[in-house]
């Protein structure tokens, strides 16, 4: 007991060491599995603050640029206005809830933004209090973002595209095979589309969007163009590099999309693996 | 002794700051961050408290770990090297560590050099091979290493330089 006791002492420092290095090595782990970094996240309230009042300051640099992307939203927003026909839409909707779609959008702003890294994260400055739930999807005008991994209450912490552990149902528009939208980890504004079949007529220059086979986003949710695309080792699936529509580098704000019925269909879909 | 205590109190939040606010958003060149915080470690007092240090640079890895969202690359990093500082620092300093009368304000430039190089290879290394996490990633763990390294290298000297103490 006595020698184990000194033993103990003698190496004090040493085992603390061990202590220490296991405990960030733990962490690292879980930040590498999906859903499972809760514990070190920047969505509490000293980073997010901290990140906040940053971004108060810098957010006036790119203000011109801001405007510029609202106008072109808007510009894209009336045209469609327009072809629907004005007074349709006036007579079939009469306030905003009553659209016949079970998703409902929430405008955030961007306070933190990685493309650097091999797993990116994003924070946004909503959190519970403004009703951002895990799973949610986030998209800009042009194209997705990610989805909201965890919250608290003011901020929420949305794993980007440009994340490796990040895996999101796409498909091409002009026909209905889907895949799923992996990232490498290199060019932060190419990522990967695995799994199309090789029965898909694809070209360079198609439009890959979301394919609503998740409850996370809506069917027809701009991600990308094709650039490039080979077949796999075993000749049976493409593999295709995806250019996106969003400069990933320099997003201001975004949308979270909650979808109403997500429950519904999730608890559905359990009754199934029962 | 508690002059120095809050000067080294006021450094740490201070790097941290810069280091979450500014460097980390750098990108160099697409993806090179100078990771330059680790200049509380290279200069803690070489008399320190060998758990309290261990404890601290933990910490100060896990705040930068929190704010840049990445697991607990930094604070393994930073354990690495708060724990194998003596070894560095008899390794470059020899006798004059053994007799505790180093001071880092005040050596000769080419062994403040070796030792800077020495701790931050080793940081940026266990933080790049924990960060791909991945075998099949060695040769750009390497290349972002020595890449990084040398931004970080470079803007810890110039911090050295500029903010020594003046010795009267």
């Amino acid at each position: 007991m006595q020698q184990i006791i000194n033993f103990l002492i003698k190496n004090k420092h040493f085992l603390l060491f061990l202590l220490l290095m296991f405990l960030s090595i733990v962490l690292t782990i879980q930040s590498h599995s999906y859903h499972r970094g809760k514990f070190v996240s920047s969505a509490n309230f000293f980073s997010g603050g901290l990140y906040s009042w940053q971004h108060s300051i810098t957010d006036y640099f790119g203000l011109k640029e801001e405007n510029k992307r609202l106008l072109e939203e808007n510009e894209l927003l009336h045209n469609q206005l327009v072809a629907l026909g004005r007074d349709s839409i006036a007579k079939k909707h009469l306030d905003t809830i009553s659209f016949n779609t079970p998703y409902t959008f929430t405008k955030a702003r961007i306070i933190k933004n990685d493309y650097s890294k091999i797993d990116n994260y994003i924070l946004i400055n909503k959190g519970k209090k403004d009703s951002i739930l895990p799973d949610m999807g986030v998209i800009t005008d042009k194209g997705i973002i990610g989805i909201v991994e965890n919250t608290s209450t003011n901020y929420s912490r949305v794993i980007s595209i440009l994340n490796t552990n990040s895996r999101i149902n796409a498909g091409l528009k002009k026909s209905n095979q889907y895949g799923s939208l992996v990232w490498n980890g290199k060019d932060p504004n190419i990522v990967q589309l695995e799994t199309i079949p090789r029965q898909a007529i694809i070209r360079e220059g198609d439009t890959i969007i979301t394919h609503g086979r998740s409850t996370i986003f809506p069917k027809g949710i701009g991600i990308g163009t094709i650039a490039s695309y080979t077949l796999n080792q075993n000749k049976s699936y493409y593999l295709i590099d995806v250019k996106l529509f969003n400069d990933m580098t320099n997003i201001g704000f975004v949308y979270a999309i909650k979808n109403q019925d997500a429950d519904e269909i999730k608890s559905l879909e359990k009754l199934n693996y029962d | 002794m508690t002059r120095d205590t809050l000067l080294h109190i006021i450094r740490f939040i201070v790097l941290v700051l810069i280091q979450v606010l500014i460097l980390n958003h750098i990108n160099f060149l697409g993806s090179l961050n100078p990771y330059i915080y680790i200049i509380f470690i290279l200069l803690a007092p070489i008399n320190i408290n060998k758990g309290l240090f261990l404890i601290i640079s933990f910490l100060l890895g896990l705040i930068i770990d929190i704010f840049g969202d990445s697991g607990g690359i930094h604070a393994a990093a930073c354990t690495i090297i708060a724990f194998f500082r003596p070894i560095a620092l008899r390794s470059v300093f020899g006798l004059s560590y053994e007799f505790q009368t180093v001071k880092l304000s005040n050596v000769r430039f080419g062994e403040r050099f070796a030792y800077v190089i020495l701790m931050v290879l080793t940081h940026h290394l266990v933080l790049f091979s924990l960060e791909f996490f991945n075998f099949s990633h060695t040769l750009l763990i390497i290349k972002k290493t020595l890449f990084s390294s040398a931004f970080t290298i470079m803007i810890t000297m110039l911090v050295l330089v500029l903010f020594r103490k003046n010795e009267s």
